[in-house]
């Protein structure tokens, strides 16, 4: 325990390759997460978060490159490693057959501690699910399968905790309740590497890090990451949105345009203001309606399409 | 494992079927097969035979008789197994030259039981013959005193509730340890329960445990019906007995959970653990064809078989009455099986995926 206190770090990753036959799911990985961070691992499905998670479980070997996880490593210390970490796949992997107590129970028995020892740290969590707590885990719904896999995760107090998209089939209202809880836990000192999918849950992370066919694009917080978007965002709608991609994308002057749910995201090749009056025009001559045009602040999401470019 | 009723039906089902199919329906004794006699002699001698024969419960004397052609219809049609015909004036020709002729006619058209018909009919004329010899007080007389040690009767239950024994506990017992780690595997829990302290001795111990108080009590059923309806006697102790079929299932549980660590899937597990373990366990169990008589290639083989030799120990302790003494080459040879199996479990468990 010495010689994690020398570093900052809970997880380091250096130039971590994973191939799988012919795909290649990590290129090169390297990114650290520092001790109490809530860190994100962003990317679509494919990404290769999984693999990621895998390896620094230490329930994979990669192929080449090396990681530490709360200053061990995961090849030589996997026994070490797998007493302290709280580690959640993506797939629902708790027994079905068993109810939620009792997997609670079992989990708590496994690392040699109790269910009260360490109640105050998912109470908040378990208290949602405790009046089903005689169900079996495989009849919860999707929020309430994810609310246990977490209590399972941090029964025996981690230091470090890896979600694997915790909150993939999980409806929005459980979402929110879901990273409300894993900010309460970062206060407790658990540092945390999660994935998801979802662009919107990477602002609630200190810091992300965007992925993208097993290459980590950039490692930011998130409003460096919106900072360091250069161009000038449009926001466009108009009556009919099917016609109007297919007109916007031949004019010259537009760099990008992406459809992000009602609206139409661009950005221009050159002059701004010039280029969209002229957009506006031409819009008018091809004879669409209520057209509905402004200037945008970033989302994460349209930093990652930008970096994905 | 209790809320999968239909894995518990087959774990428990399975063997009581077993044991009252071949204990009833699928035995090899004769009962009741339906015979004819056509007695043209009419005389005490003949009568007293045809008593025996009707006392008899293999035999089931349907009429008496005097015609020839109505017993060629009975056999045509399938209505008796079986016929004993006496000559006219049996008595006075055993009389006079010490030797009379009979005849018994016997459906051979299934060999299995023409044979055994055969055999009793022969008992039951040499037995009589026997009661006259007494009678006349001949002198010069060698009489053969045949002793069927430990099974006098000849009951099939001696020998195939061992073997069943054997064959059951071994297929239950691989069957259900060898979908035990590939199961969790498939669910996904693997994934978790390898992210903790667990070691794999540890797991491989809390997977037997259970599953061995599972088969003890499939072994406590298979005995109870046994001795409760099939009369079956437990010669030698009982404390011995369960103590080597102990062993036993730990040696087949270890079986399972190597083929639970090596098979990718639960289907491929339960592939394995009956259709390529049944025939072996069913042909050099040794309950069924005598391994003497098996080619060498074969008979090294079946020395791989753990049931083999639990199927000795059992013959040994339940039938003979015989102790540990005479079993301990047997009890040791699965006693290194288990230790091997075991060993082999724990190299081939993979502490990561993949």
């Amino acid at each position: 325990m010495i010689e994690n206190d020398k570093t900052p770090w809970d997880i380091n990753c250096r130039c971590v390759s994973k191939r799988y036959g012919s795909v290649q799911a990590l290129s090169s990985v390297s990114f650290s997460v520092r001790k109490g961070e809530l860190f994100g691992l962003i990317g679509p499905d494919g990404a290769g978060k999984t693999t990621l998670f895998r390896i620094l479980s230490t329930l994979m070997l990669a192929d080449e490159g090396s990681a530490e996880v709360n200053g061990l490593h995961v090849v030589k210390d996997y026994v070490e490693i797998r007493k302290r970490i709280g580690y959640m796949p993506g797939r629902f992997s708790l027994y079905q057959d068993l109810s939620v107590e009792e997997n609670l129970n079992f989990f708590a028995a496994l690392f040699a501690t109790t269910v009260e020892e360490n109640y105050d740290l998912i109470r908040d969590i378990y208290v949602q699910i405790e009046p089903f707590r005689k169900r079996r885990a495989g009849k919860l719904s999707g929020g309430m399968k994810q609310k246990l896999a977490l209590c399972c995760a941090l029964i025996h107090r981690p230091v470090v905790l890896l979600l694997d998209e915790p909150t993939t089939g999980v409806d929005v209202v459980s979402r929110r309740e879901f990273w409300d809880m894993l900010k309460r836990l970062k206060e407790q000192n658990i540092s945390i590497l999660v994935s998801t999918p979802y662009m919107d849950e990477a602002r609630l992370c200190d810091r992300i890090a965007l992925m993208q066919s097993g290459r980590i694009l950039s490692v930011e917080t998130p409003q460096h990451i919106i900072e360091k978007y250069s161009d000038k965002l449009y926001a466009l709608r108009t009556a009919d949105m099917a016609r109007l991609i297919c007109d916007v994308q031949q004019m010259d002057c537009v760099e990008s345009c992406f459809a992000f749910g009602e609206y139409l995201h661009l950005t221009f090749s050159d002059d701004d203001q010039a280029a969209c009056l002229v957009l506006l025009d031409y819009l008018k001559k091809k004879g669409h309606q209520d057209v509905v045009c402004h200037p945008i602040v970033p989302s994460i999401e349209d930093c990652f399409i930008k970096l994905m470019r | 494992m209790f809320r999968d009723t239909r894995t518990l039906l087959i774990l428990f089902g399975l063997p009581v079927v077993q044991i009252l199919l071949f204990g009833f329906a699928l035995s090899n004794e004769v009962k009741n097969s339906p015979m004819l006699v056509c007695d043209y002699a009419q005389d005490g001698v003949s009568r007293n035979l045809i008593d025996k024969f009707s006392a008899n419960k293999s035999f089931n004397l349907e009429e008496v008789l005097l015609s020839h052609r109505e017993l060629n219809d009975a056999f045509k049609k399938g209505r008796i197994k079986s016929a004993l015909v006496f000559p006219p004036r049996f008595e006075t020709e055993l009389a006079r030259f010490n030797e009379a002729e009979l005849q018994f006619i016997v459906d051979a058209s299934d060999p299995n039981t023409a044979n055994i018909l055969m055999t009793y009919a022969a008992g039951l004329v040499g037995d009589y013959q026997q009661s006259l010899l007494l009678d006349y007080s001949l002198p010069y007389s060698i009489q053969p005193e045949i002793r069927m040690l430990y099974n006098p009767e000849l009951k099939p239950s001696f020998t195939f509730v061992p073997g069943l024994l054997a064959l059951v506990l071994m297929l239950v017992s691989v069957m259900m340890t060898s979908v035990s780690i590939v199961r969790e595997k498939e669910y996904g829990s693997m994934e978790v329960l390898l992210v903790s302290p667990v070691n794999p001795w540890m797991l491989i111990v809390a997977k037997i445990v259970p599953y061995l108080f599972l088969a003890l009590i499939n072994f406590i059923t298979i005995m109870l019906l046994s001795i409760t309806l099939l009369d079956l006697p437990v010669n030698g102790s009982a404390l011995l007995l369960f103590a080597e079929s102990m062993l036993f299932i730990v040696t087949a549980l270890s079986l399972g959970i190597l083929i639970s660590n090596v098979a990718q899937t639960q289907q491929v597990a339960i592939l394995i653990s009956l259709a390529g373990l049944l025939l072996p366990t069913v042909l050099f169990t040794g309950f069924l064809f005598p391994i003497e008589n098996m080619p060498l290639a074969l008979r090294y083989f079946a020395d791989l078989v753990p049931s083999r030799w639990y199927y000795l120990i059992v013959k040994s302790v339940m039938i003979k009455g015989l102790g540990l003494l005479a079993v301990w080459k047997e009890t040791l040879i699965l006693f290194l099986m288990t230790a091997s199996l075991l060993f082999l479990s724990f190299r081939s468990f993979k502490v990561r995926l993949l």
